[in-house]
């Protein structure tokens, strides 16, 4: 096996360990209240820093592009209440279209 | 309600497939055999990490550095892992093996938007499980035909794909934005991820970003509490 093989394993072998950790260990147990709570909110941390690394960061740089021009008109959809298809391809449009016009 | 459920995976695989194809290009670009880029998104299935490796490889970097920068990324799988199992049932085991290797960012991301909006636990078991499959079917096939199809595929960020992702995400994250104690943590979790993106390692900001689950534990309790069952937040 090459070392390029090798290092693909770890990374696969790794990856599956820390994904199926909580749905082998934890799934239909009930947690202790505060990790419940902690639990309960975890996703709206995780989903808003998905937002805003995948808005705001290029490699280890902090950047206003084409992409916060989509992300903000998906947010107006949002906030208006415009269902998750709309509010993807409108993201997503919104985007390409301010490249087109020039936008980084 | 089951309609919707494909219409949401169709449209994620899509998207996704759209990354596969270029990361089964850009994988045989770095140096990997086509059979190999293929079995690398079917053995990893983390699309991020995979991208981080074969950009390693493509800078001449030694392979087991791509491999540990991969798994830093995929740190917040653990998490992301965690928040979905407060929602699956205690299945068979063979069946938790299996949903533990559809644990992405989608299939977490709108099993737990779902939840948000109180859609009952069988119902996001559902999702969760649909939304992967599809997630790692497209993956996996669009990798093969960009590996041995070669340079035919344009960029996908000409589409704007790059940013129907964040989008996405948004609207999955509403219904924690009304009430306070989201608020907090949503706001958290996004301000530690931006501020960590300039000074620590790729995937530690959203990791770092889960401590900001713990920003409403010094909060006043709310003025008017609500009942709250263990797997769904509360709705408004």
């Amino acid at each position: 096996m090459t070392t390029t093989t090798i290092a693909l394993l770890v990374l696969a072998g790794g990856t599956y360990a820390m994904k199926a950790a909580g749905p082998v260990l934890a799934a239909g147990r009930e947690l202790p209240p505060v990790l419940a709570r902690a639990a309960d909110l975890l996703p709206a941390a995780l989903l808003a820093a998905l937002v805003a690394t995948q808005t705001l960061a290029s490699g280890t740089a902090v950047v206003l592009d084409a992409r916060a021009v989509g992300v903000a008109v998906a947010a107006i959809a949002v906030w208006r209440g415009a269902p998750f298809g709309l509010v993807v391809v409108l993201g997503a449009g919104v985007t390409a279209l301010a490249r087109l016009a020039g936008v980084a | 309600m089951g309609a919707s459920r494909w219409s949401e995976a169709s449209a994620v695989a899509f998207a996704v497939g759209a990354y596969g194809l270029s990361y089964g290009v850009l994988a045989t670009a770095a140096g990997l055999s086509p059979l190999v880029a293929t079995l690398s998104s079917l053995l990893v299935l983390a699309g991020g990490s995979q991208f981080a490796f074969v950009a390693v490889l493509a800078a001449g970097g030694a392979p087991l550095t791509g491999a540990v920068g991969g798994l830093l990324l995929n740190v917040r799988y653990a998490a992301f892992g965690l928040a979905i199992a407060q929602v699956l049932p205690r299945a068979p085991l063979p069946r938790r093996l299996v949903d533990g290797y559809i644990v992405v960012d989608e299939s977490v991301a709108l099993a737990l938007g779902a939840a948000g909006r109180g859609e009952p636990p069988e119902a996001v078991t559902a999702r969760f499980r649909l939304v992967g499959y599809a997630v790692a079917a497209s993956w996996i096939g669009m990798t093969a035909l960009g590996a041995y199809g070669g340079r035919l595929i344009g960029d996908p960020e000409v589409y704007g794909l790059d940013a129907a992702f964040p989008a996405g995400f948004l609207a999955l994250l509403a219904p924690w934005l009304r009430t306070p104690a989201g608020r907090r943590a949503a706001a958290a979790g996004a301000l530690l991820a931006v501020v960590l993106t300039p000074i620590a390692p790729p995937g530690v900001p959203l990791l770092a970003a889960a401590f900001g689950a713990l920003a409403s534990y010094g909060a006043p309790p709310p003025r008017s509490p609500t009942p709250r069952s263990p797997d769904v937040p509360e709705l408004p």
